[in-house]
């Protein structure tokens, strides 16, 4: 124990082998009794130097790295560093294949966001909430394996396009599926959303003001429980997004609660989004013609997108070889993660939990 | 007390710890079970039929399990927590009777032995906390400490109310006064009180904050492995099913609702057996409640719970011994004791309910259209 702290003060280390830290994150809390009065959160247990592989990986290799960023929403971040590629190549990406790159990110939200919900509710100590969750992402998870042959690191979204088309039952099945989850999320939403205890638990921790979210450049769901209206899939709308009309989630008080309830809204509007997608879509080719070995012009690009945890952007930089210059990633769980230290201060024990868990970080993001 | 009294008590008490232990094995199988089902799984299904065999498997484990020792451990508190855990929720079985006759002593002073027991396993979660030399653990061992004191209270003071209401401390007695009407009817607050105070007392969900997994990682019992775990979840749910016989014993009727029953088999054996079973199942009964909470419930903070008991159970509790008293001392019928009682509960539960939906509001969720969103760009 460090000989300055007071007698009543004791640091404590949550993580990194801590059940609610969400994967190898460490706390050092400084508590008095169950008071919390300094917190020091480090981070990198999970680096793997993501960024630097992606500058000896030629371009279609570097996708792969994007799938384990943040390995719950594998489409969105596979998405975002083709986008920038084409962006920076000047690539027409077929419609058929931006509609269906739409579906299968939206689906990912919901699972990633069903999946935030399920931890959640361990984090609060209810144990069933994972177990309704996980059955609907294990529907989401069987579509993408038919649809990509994988459960998670799917590989298939590639520059230009889509790795191939999907099968031809793919729209009755995602309709089929739109269906149960929808009745799915009531469920969840009616099991976990309303309960006393839970609103006790959340409604009121972890206030965080709208100009504070910004300034520490949070994004996503936890920026707009806070209030602010700000979804890239509609202030800077990429792909065909400017073609649907949905919801955006904005809480009002930035508590924990609200940060739990965008999630679940926005799960709704995801289908929304789907349903939307599926009536558009026609068929046609799914991959631009390109040569095979990608080389890009010389110059630089960002390109972003609206992933289930937050604002993803990619900062690109080609030197006209077959292999990245220098690839940057903002990831947003990042940068969620920097308003915990203003949030936990002087909060309870318990409240760590709660707090962390309502910022949904996903730690293979925040490391990379 | 003669050779052979000591022998057959002795005969009695190694008899109530075989039946206690097969009871906390079925108890583990059947919350599993039932988390199981309420969660939309199997459950365990691969060690026996239906898994019936996976609690024994894995006491086995458990029991041949490498019994690891902190090196910084308080050695000697932290091997006798366990037993000063375990020895009072067994002992507290000694008095509870599961008939007139299945019982190991029907004592006079019954309930009060009974809740004199329960309160003694705090000691051992402390010394727990405290000898495993796991900050996480001395947490949990406070908060514990904190949690069953505060929760004493109502526990105590509910059952001093029936010890007024029925003049008696024997539980047998208690049972026999409901042979008309059971106190889940005459005395429904105190049933609540009791209940909820008795999840306390257990640390069961949503009060299972000193054994929180998801904040202290099981507190007192983190450092625990193998055999001396074991009998720390032995004694957890021993006294569980303590509170279960408890809360069956004193609202629910025990077993007097097949009285009749049980005079028209006439025999003293079948009519003991049918008396044994009626408790047995209301036990269960309860035992299924809790685990049903136990699926459902977030688990409270634990300034909450703080809040919680001593600013609605304690003075719950005393507006219920009150009420059981004057019920008394004026000879009211049950009726009017049974009113009183819905309507106190009516009134409190209404008035929380208001507070909590006071503010902030619970629902604050606007939702923006994305298109509108985008044309203002």
């Amino acid at each position: 124990m460090n000989q300055e702290s007071s007698l009543v003060e004791m640091m404590i280390n949550m993580g990194p082998q801590h059940p609610s830290t969400h994967g190898v994150f460490r706390m050092v809390l400084k508590i008095d009794g169950e008071r919390i009065v300094d917190v020091e959160p480090h981070i990198g247990y999970l680096h793997r130097g993501s960024e630097k592989l992606s500058e000896s990986e030629t371009y279609s290799q570097v996708v792969t790295l994007f799938d384990r960023l943040d390995y719950v929403s594998n489409f969105n971040n596979e998405l975002v560093f083709c986008m920038a590629v084409e962006k920076l190549m000047s690539v027409d990406v077929p419609e058929r294949a931006q509609y269906l790159r739409i579906i299968l990110c939206e689906l990912n939200r919901i699972a990633s966001h069903l999946l935030f919900y399920g931890t959640y509710g361990l984090d609060a100590g209810a144990i069933t909430p994972i177990m309704y969750s996980f059955r609907e992402r294990e529907r989401i998870q069987n579509l993408f394996e038919s649809v990509t042959g994988a459960r998670m690191m799917h590989n298939f979204i590639r520059i230009g396009g889509l790795k191939e088309d999907v099968p031809t039952d793919f729209n009755h099945r995602v309709g089929e599926l739109l269906v149960k989850l929808s009745i799915a999320i009531d469920e969840c939403d009616t099991l976990l959303s309303q309960n006393e205890i839970f609103l006790s638990r959340t409604k009121g921790v972890g206030v965080i003001g709208a100009e504070e979210a910004l300034a520490i450049g949070m994004t996503g769901p936890p920026l707009r429980a806070s209030g602010v209206v700000e979804d890239v899939r509609a202030t800077d709308p990429y792909q065909l997004y400017d073609r649907f009309d949905f919801g955006i989630p904005v809480g009002t008080n930035g508590d924990a609660w609200d940060r739990y309830y965008v999630p679940m809204e926005e799960m709704r509007q995801a289908i929304v989004i789907i349903e939307q997608a599926l009536e558009q879509i026609e068929s046609g080719p799914v991959i631009a013609q390109l040569r095979r070995i990608i080389r890009p012009p010389q110059g630089a690009v960002f390109a972003h997108a609206e992933n289930p945890r937050g604002d993803l952007g990619v900062y690109l930089v080609s030197d006209g070889t077959n292999k990245p210059y220098r690839v940057k990633v903002r990831p947003p769980s990042f940068c969620n993660l920097q308003a915990l230290k203003t949030l936990l201060r002087g909060t309870y024990l318990a409240d760590a939990v709660i707090i962390l868990g309502s910022l949904d970080i996903i730690l293979g993001e925040v490391d990379r | 007390m003669t050779i052979a009294e000591f022998g057959l008590l002795n005969l009695w008490v190694s008899g109530l710890l075989l039946v206690l232990s097969v009871v906390v094995l079925s108890l583990i199988y059947l919350e599993r079970k039932v988390l199981g089902r309420l969660q939309m799984r199997l459950g365990p299904m691969r060690v026996g039929p239906y898994g019936t065999l996976q609690t024994i498997a894995d006491a086995i484990k458990l029991i041949t399990k490498e019994d690891i020792q902190p090196e910084w451990a308080d050695k000697r508190v932290y091997w006798v927590a366990p037993v000063l855990v375990f020895i009072p929720a067994f002992m507290v079985w000694i008095a509870i009777p599961f008939s007139s006759r299945v019982v190991v002593q029907d004592l006079d002073l019954g309930l009060f032995y009974v809740m004199a027991f329960l309160v003694l396993s705090i000691v051992g979660l402390v010394m727990a906390g405290w000898g495993s030399a796991n900050k996480y653990a001395v947490i949990g061992g406070l908060r514990a400490a904190g949690q069953l004191v505060s929760y004493e209270i109502p526990v105590i003071m509910v059952v001093a109310g029936i010890a007024i209401f029925t003049q008696s401390l024997n539980l047998s007695y208690i049972v026999d006064q409901q042979s008309s009407v059971p106190f889940i009817i005459v005395l429904p607050l105190g049933l609540f009180l009791f209940f909820v105070a008795g999840l306390a007392e257990l640390g069961r969900t949503p009060f299972d904050i000193y054994e929180a997994e998801s904040e202290v990682v099981g507190g007192p019992f983190v450092e625990y492995s193998g055999a001396h775990w074991a009998v720390f979840f032995l004694a957890e749910y021993v006294s569980t099913f303590a509170i279960a016989a408890l809360t069956a014993l004193l609202f629910l009727g025990g077993w007097g609702w097949s009285a009749s029953i049980q005079d028209w088999v006439g025999h003293p054996v079948g009519s003991e057996a049918i008396a044994f079973f009626e408790m047995f199942i209301k036990t269960y009964l309860v035992v299924l409640v809790i685990f049903w909470i136990r699926g459902t419930f977030p688990r409270f903070r634990i300034d909450q719970l703080m809040a919680l008991g001593w600013k609605v159970m304690v003075p719950l509790s005393f507006v219920f011994v009150l009420l059981v008293a004057f019920a008394t001392f004026y000879a009211w019928p049950w009726w009017v004791l049974s009113i009183t009682n819905v309507l106190v509960l009516g009134i409190m539960g209404w008035y929380y309910y208001k507070r909590m939906h006071q503010d902030p509001a619970p629902f604050s969720i606007v939702l923006h259209s994305a298109r509108k969103v985008r044309d203002a760009r």
